[in-house]
């Protein structure tokens, strides 16, 4: 029993341990990401993936909705920094951020659907 | 109903007329067509195969009308390429019932992606029904792109703000209500202060003995928030309706038919006419569920609901369009 306890304490630090590594590792990804700026948000399951999508100023940012029900892609700011229109299977809706900040955005259909633009 | 039937409830230690088996049988059935009838204050469930042995007195009541949910015209995925059809054979089902309906609730989500071809499609069909009234409350695939402004003009003549209102028949009151409007980043359903307001107002005259049916799109209850399925402010629209005897609350947009008794209050969502939805929480998302042609009907169906005034006796039958 004993044992079985030490076993999954070394088993635990191990795993701790890659995750320091882990972390540093996506760290340096995040970073090259950085330069050849995603911009692509694609929509599966109600979900946005990435859920967060960081780009440098005056990238174009291009949701495609993949499910089989229609969603948006609405700025939750005050005034609306961007609206799509209602996009059924495939649509696409493009936005271009030419101002650094945070812009987070939800499916106003589909509300529990949120994500997050952030430009640099 | 003289004699005892094998589910009905024969303890009540809570006087609140459930026991947890009859509750959990009523449960069980959801979604293979199930029926529960309230009497007295005791709820009593069958399951539909049995519904030959209910006599025809207790299904007749004073009132009697349908509700259909969810028609998505205009929807043309694998899931049901043909909701036309399915809508067609909804209407059937309802002309079909030995108890003619005297009027039709529509509970949301007429069109697919509001688009007037689609409202036309769901008129047409539902001009073959014997029952020649509908009334409607929207869904959220029917606002879209114009803030609900062309389903107002088209169903909403003489309601208030967004497109609630009310109205009687035979002494029970009816409240249509619209929660898919200014849906806030996270949130779910909303009805918002000037509906609540509306709300308070409207039942404030009535007695308490007067039997309350409810209507809106998305759940008045919280059947499970992950996906959205439930509404931020119900609880202070079921607050105004805490002294009346006996509630109901009719509910779409889940796909799926589910039943819930608080109180005086039943909660009850109507499968769709269009496509099935997975249980909560068994899937990636609550997308449309795909099942094998043969199967598409018996997911769907339509919602009957006998109401025998003064004696607090409410039935809601769902079938399935098999």
């Amino acid at each position: 029993m004993r044992r079985s306890v030490f076993i999954t304490g070394l088993a635990a630090a191990l795993l701790l341990g890659m995750g320091v590594f882990g972390t540093g590792r996506r760290g340096s990804v995040t970073s090259a990401q950085e330069k050849s700026a995603t911009t692509e948000v694609k929509i599966d399951n109600f979900s946005f993936g990435p859920v967060t999508l960081t780009a440098p100023v005056g990238t174009t940012v291009t949701w495609t909705n993949r499910d089989d029900i229609p969603h948006t892609v609405v700025s939750t700011d005050d005034p609306k920094t961007f609206k799509s229109k209602v996009l059924d299977t495939d649509e696409k809706f493009s936005f271009t951020f030419n101002k650094a900040g945070t812009y987070p955005y939800f499916c106003s259909i589909h509300p529990k659907m949120t994500g997050k633009v952030i430009v640099q | 109903m003289s004699e005892k039937k094998k589910d009905e409830l024969l303890h009540d230690h809570n006087h609140d007329g459930i026991d947890r088996r009859g509750f959990l049988k009523c449960m069980a059935w959801a979604g293979t067509g199930a029926f529960c009838v309230m009497k007295g204050g005791v709820l009593n469930s069958y399951s539909l195969s049995r519904l030959s042995e209910i006599s025809t007195a207790d299904m007749m009541g004073e009132l009697s009308f349908v509700q259909i949910s969810d028609s998505h015209m205009g929807f043309n995925k694998p899931a049901n390429p043909d909701v036309a059809g399915t809508l067609k054979a909804a209407v059937d089902k309802i002309n079909a019932l030995s108890a003619a309906p005297e009027f039709m609730l529509h509970t949301g989500d007429i069109s697919h992606l509001s688009k007037p071809e689609e409202f036309d499609t769901v008129d047409q069909i539902l001009k073959g029904a014997k029952p020649k009234d509908v009334f409607y409350v929207p869904g959220e695939h029917d606002v879209l792109n114009d803030d609900g402004k062309q389903f107002l003009e088209r169903y909403g003549k003489g309601s208030k703000g967004a497109g609630w209102y009310s109205f009687d028949k035979k002494g029970t009151h009816f409240m249509g209500l619209v929660n898919v409007m200014n849906l806030k980043a996270g949130g779910l359903g909303t009805l918002g202060h000037e509906q609540l307001e509306w709300m308070e107002d409207d039942v404030k005259h009535l007695k308490h003995s007067t039997p309350i049916v409810v209507f809106a799109h998305i759940p008045l209850w919280s059947v499970y928030p992950e996906w959205g399925w439930g509404t931020e402010d119900s609880a202070q629209a079921l607050a105004y309706l805490k002294k009346f005897g006996s509630v109901t609350v009719l509910n779409g947009h889940i796909h799926q038919t589910m039943q819930k008794v608080e109180g005086n209050v039943t909660f009850h969502t109507a499968a769709s006419t269009a496509f099935p939805q997975p249980q909560p929480g068994k899937a990636d998302s609550p997308g449309p569920m795909k099942v094998p042609a043969e199967q598409l009907k018996a997911v769907l169906g339509i919602t009957d609901v006998n109401y025998v005034q003064g004696q607090h006796a409410l039935a809601v039958v769902d079938s399935s369009l098999a």
